[in-house]
């Protein structure tokens, strides 16, 4: 399954879908920071308002891009968790820490221009 | 109401997102708040991924339970893998062998409303859940 990743100025968007297989996040684990190197990105905005179900190895691989991402000296915020996904992190024990979330797009999108305001 | 019994063969990680799709529908169909649907996907979501990933493969069967006044769902899942060792060990948040987070199967627990676990080295891993309507 492909996730339509968008550049928008120094930013890239990442769309996930609902039905992500392991695989599939494998794959945009490796796609995005390729494509954080090609576009010398700023940030990465992940936006999982479409995943139904959020468990351990989708969290892991989410905190694994955010910190490669890190690496290259870029940011990474998650948008769009929804609270019943929310909830069932919680009871699983999951933590996204030292990722920056925000509500939806338009936040995350309002809080990188606010921080690379004189870069963007 | 009643929902047959529906079984989804374990054999890779496509096979993962089907069994907590259909988990998903049955829950549903069953009366659960989506919320209450949610958490039953992403138990069978860890359940199945365990099979894939230390059994290889296995199944996972989702079917209607009656209690006395309340009705609910039970997830069983199970492999003739390599077993589990210790099962009090792999019931501990951050125990892995595969060094990972080691929340699967104490986060399943915690996600429904009753968990048990069979395990024989050598034989298989037998893991059933279930949840009650409220
Ligand atoms: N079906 C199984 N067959 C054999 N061993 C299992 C099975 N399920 C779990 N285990 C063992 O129990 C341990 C704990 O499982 P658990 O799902 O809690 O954590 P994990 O799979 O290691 O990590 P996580 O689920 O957080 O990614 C595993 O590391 C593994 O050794
Ligand atoms: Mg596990």
């Amino acid at each position: 399954m492909e996730v339509p990743i968008l550049k928008q100025g120094a930013f890239l968007i990442a769309t996930f879908q609902a039905a992500l297989s392991d695989a599939d996040l494998n794959q945009l684990r490796m796609g995005l920071v390729q494509q954080v190197v090609k576009f010398r990105s700023r940030a990465v905005i992940v936006d999982v308002t479409a995943m139904d179900v959020m468990d351990s190895f989708a969290s892991r691989t989410l905190r694994e891009i955010a910190h490669m991402i890190r690496l290259r000296g870029a940011e990474t915020v998650i948008v769009g968790i929804q609270p019943e996904v929310a909830f069932a992190m919680v009871q699983l024990g999951l933590t996204l820490e030292g990722v920056a979330t925000a509500l939806d797009l338009e936040e995350g999108l309002a809080y990188l221009n606010e921080k690379f305001k004189t870069t963007n | 109401m009643s929902v047959g019994e529906i079984r989804v063969a374990i054999n890779s990680d496509q096979d993962i997102v089907s069994a907590r799709q259909k988990g998903r529908v049955v829950a549903n169909e069953l009366g659960f708040s989506s919320g209450d649907a949610t958490l039953i996907a992403t138990a069978i979501s860890e359940l199945a991924r365990n099979i894939v990933s230390y059994a290889r493969k296995g199944q996972i069967t989702i079917r209607q339970v009656n209690g006395l006044n309340r009705r609910g769902i039970a997830v069983i899942a199970d492999d003739e893998g390599p077993g589990i060792a210790d099962i009090r060990q792999a019931l501990r948040d951050g125990f892995s062998t595969s060094g990972s987070l080691g929340l699967g199967l104490p986060g399943v627990r915690r996600l429904m409303d009753e968990f048990e676990i069979t395990s024989q080295l050598g034989k298989g891993t037998t893991v059933m859940v279930k949840k009650w309507r409220p």
